[in-house]
């Protein structure tokens, strides 16, 4: 067993441009079931229509990294719209079987080969974030060692605007959730009939929900693609959304911190135990006839399923959340 | 539970059957990209792949060249596929290369399908094991005339539809008495799938009895599902919210199981794999076993219909899936009620898992694709009834093979997200359901 590998993994992995990516997509989904009660479970859809709108504006349109940015964060927009539009004016569970539809059609669609002019098919589109790599006040190619953490100008560079990504929506969600507009959000989560009979426009609120952290999903979509300078369908599977769930209610829903700290925690946890797992293999810790190498690459995720399970029975509250206050019936 | 726990008991005594990936038929496993790479025998990146020749049912072409050079033009390597047509090739690093094929290394009689597709352009990511496409035999798919292709889609729509149908029924049903979405129910089609493929393959028991016991085997898991995750969670007065985000749980579980012990290749069951005898139907033949998938499904779907409308428990079982507070007041046991829903949900699904996977063959993703259509033929229906949930499947699993006249077979699932859309625009009840107010 290689533990000085396994140990710097685990540390590095705490800033890395994946960890933001699920920290974003998390910090959405606050928005959405954390303060609105919604029940999105095809975040995954909106964090690909961000990464691919930048993505094909790059490399299909030959338009500017900006304004694939721009068109990134607009098909965001269009999908909340598209999915909200039909499914927020029912009950809860409509909105989860259409966003999780959605998001998996998403993924089929840029996978596909009729698409593969446009979406790159499997394999997807590289190399497109050229201009964001020119703005970098680091060397792109020269490696930075901070005592056990190492990284190239590239990881920095992206890790840094990525982060302060994550610290602007946090402020956004705290100065949002302190104002008037916030204080009906959560009304609407507690007693949505109670509002509607205060003359508030539930549909309205539930629908500017939506989008808003259908964007933050998107973000993270775009963060990623920029720092992978790929992007790739199946980042964007359904067990996407859940690894942001499994963050969110790990870290406390309807908190600003929750989706952060339980992102690090929980998106660490997930990718050091696969290379804990893949060194007991390797060392020979685990004989060969129980798991090979093929088969070590799955285990990580038998323990996410069995992870969420047991956090949402015994702890849906999570660090930082209140059980009370999630007491509610989406 | 009971579920992992038949699982681990059925597949441990076959070691190593994980296998590399396929890439030449079925959509390979998706391995989201994020994380630290695919699975692979060797750490560096490769190309891989099967050659399989369509216009003699997928057998394996062997002998061809691949010539594969980097972006610069220089030469890195070359691979001959083997007898059972598969090739593999490391590549020295990560980043673009070009696969030519040498057309004159092709045996007599093959044809590429696309006579320009000689050369392919594709990026490797480091590790990356790629599979590339190089599909041989004349692509039946689009090229024949519209007309000709109706008939036989339309008999194909019809056995998807009426498997739809019958793992449906007991999603919607659960949904009905319980208000459980269950993101798990397709795991269960999986897990009858494999359950007769374990049954079939290596206890060397014949197909028909197999599936027997793979019905009979998912309801058990189905029970034991209730009775030791759902009813407790149900008395700790879950949220509806937590019981969804348990259920992807488990199906994230279940699905990884299957992975782990079944591998990511797609695997025939022993009988029936090629049937020779079918029928010629405008410009494709069908195989007797399509027949016979149509006609067993809908014996068994008409038995459940028969059930549901006339015994009079299967009474009770619709009367709680309407109202389950009203139910309960008249005299019926809920809790056994909800026990046999699950029960025959799951033998159901598990069933359809095995008549699906005649003609499909076994994978340990298929519950997951079947799951979409069948959320959204049950919104068509109408979200929680029985009858409503088999006709709308089946007209959606119509609909879909059908659309394949007009928008490429890869996208086709498509048309049922805009069918769920539209359904819930204009008709949120759905077909059969009943209207309430919602929202």
């Amino acid at each position: 067993m290689n533990w000085n590998l396994i140990f710097t993994s685990i540390f590095s992995a705490i800033f890395i441009k994946e960890t933001i990516f699920y920290v974003l997509g998390a910090q959405g989904l606050n928005i959405h079931y954390g303060y609105t009660g919604l029940m999105n479970f095809g975040q995954a859809g909106f964090m690909a229509v961000g990464a691919y709108g930048l993505a094909v504006s790059v490399e299909t349109f030959g338009w500017s990294l900006w304004v694939g940015i721009l068109v990134g964060i607009g098909w965001a927009i269009l999908l909340a719209l598209l999915l909200g539009l039909p499914a927020l004016r029912l009950r809860g569970d409509y909105l989860a079987i259409v966003t999780i539809a959605a998001a998996e059609i998403i993924r089929l669609v840029a996978r596909s080969e009729s698409t593969e002019s446009v979406a790159g098919g499997n394999s997807g589109i590289n190399n497109f974030a050229g201009a964001f790599y020119d703005l970098n006040p680091w060397v792109n190619t020269r490696r930075y060692d901070f005592g056990p953490f190492s990284y190239s100008g590239q990881d920095l560079w992206i890790q840094a605007v990525g982060w302060g990504v994550v610290l602007l929506m946090a402020l956004l969600t705290f100065l949002l959730m302190r104002s008037p507009w916030g204080r009906v959000l959560r009304s609407i989560r507690e007693n949505e009939d109670a509002v509607r009979s205060l003359g508030k426009n539930v549909y309205a609120y539930k629908m500017q929900s939506l989008v808003l952290g259908g964007v933050m999903g998107a973000l993270g979509g775009i963060v990623l693609a920029i720092g992978n300078q790929s992007v790739q369908p199946d980042t964007f599977a359904t067990r996407t959304t859940f690894i942001c769930y499994g963050a969110l209610i790990l870290g406390g829903a309807a908190r600003v911190w929750g989706p952060v700290l339980g992102g690090i925690i929980f998106y660490v946890a997930f990718r050091g135990l696969d290379v804990i797992i893949r060194q007991m293999e390797k060392a020979d810790i685990v004989p060969e006839s129980i798991m090979t190498s093929t088969q070590s690459g799955v285990v990580r995720f038998v323990f996410l399923g069995g992870a969420l399970m047991l956090l949402m029975v015994f702890r849906p509250q999570g660090i930082l959340g209140d059980r009370k206050e999630l007491a509610f019936d989406g | 539970m009971a579920l992992a726990l038949a699982l681990c008991t059925a597949f441990v005594l076959q070691p190593g059957v994980m296998s590399s990936m396929v890439g030449a038929q079925e959509p390979t496993v998706d391995e989201p990209a994020v994380t630290t790479g695919s699975p692979t025998e060797t750490d560096g990146p490769a190309i891989t792949g099967v050659l399989v020749n369509r216009d003699d049912d997928d057998s394996p072409v062997g002998g061809v060249e691949i010539v594969v050079s980097d972006s610069a033009g220089e030469e890195v390597g070359t691979v001959v596929s083997d007898d059972d047509g598969a090739y593999f090739l490391e590549l020295p690093a990560e980043g673009e290369y070009t696969a030519q094929l040498i057309v004159d290394s092709l045996p007599d009689g093959v044809t590429l399908t696309d006579e320009e597709r000689t050369s392919l352009t594709f990026v490797v990511r480091p590790g990356q094991q790629k599979p590339l496409l190089f599909p041989f035999g004349v692509d039946t798919r689009n090229s024949t005339g519209s007309i000709d292709r109706v008939l036989p889609l339309t008999i194909d729509g019809i056995r998807l539809g009426l498997l739809l149908a019958m793992t449906a029924i007991g999603l919607s049903l659960i949904y009905g008495t319980t208000r459980i979405t269950n993101f798990a129910h397709g795991e269960m089609v999986t897990f009858g799938a494999l359950a007769a493929w374990y049954f079939n393959q290596i206890m060397n028991i014949p197909l028909l009895i197999a599936g027997v016991l793979a019905f009979l085997l998912s309801g058990l898991a189905g029970a034991g599902l209730e009775k030791g995750l759902w009813k407790p969670l149900r008395q700790r007065g879950s949220s509806l919210f937590g019981l969804m985000v348990v259920s992807f749980g488990l199906s994230i579980l279940a699905q990884h199981l299957f992975l782990y012990f079944f591998g990511s290749r797609t695997r025939p069951y022993s009988d029936y794999a090629l049937q020779p005898g079918g029928v010629q139907i405008g410009s494709a033949t069908i195989p007797p076993k399509t027949f016979a998938v149509i006609i067993i499904s809908l014996v068994v779907l008409g038995l459940v219909g028969l059930f549901l409308s006339r015994a009079r428990f299967g009474k009770a079982m619709r009367a709680v899936a309407d109202n389950g507070p009203l139910a309960s007041a008249s005299g019926i046991d809920t809790d056994r009620v909800v026990l046999w829903v699950w029960i025959g949900g799951s033998a159901l699904a598990g069933f359809g898992g095995v008549l699906y996977s005649t003609t499909q063959q076994v994978s340990f993703q298929q519950g997951q694709t079947l799951l979409l259509l069948m959320f959204a033929g049950i919104t068509l229906g109408g979200l929680g009834t029985a009858y409503g949930a088999a006709v709308g499947c089946f007209v959606l699993g119509l609909f879909i093979q059908l659309s394949t006249l007009v928008v490429p077979t890869s996208i086709k699932n498509v048309g049922a997200m805009a069918v769920l859309i539209l359904v819930l625009m204009f008709k949120p009840e759905g077909l059969f359901g009943r209207r309430e107010r919602v929202g």
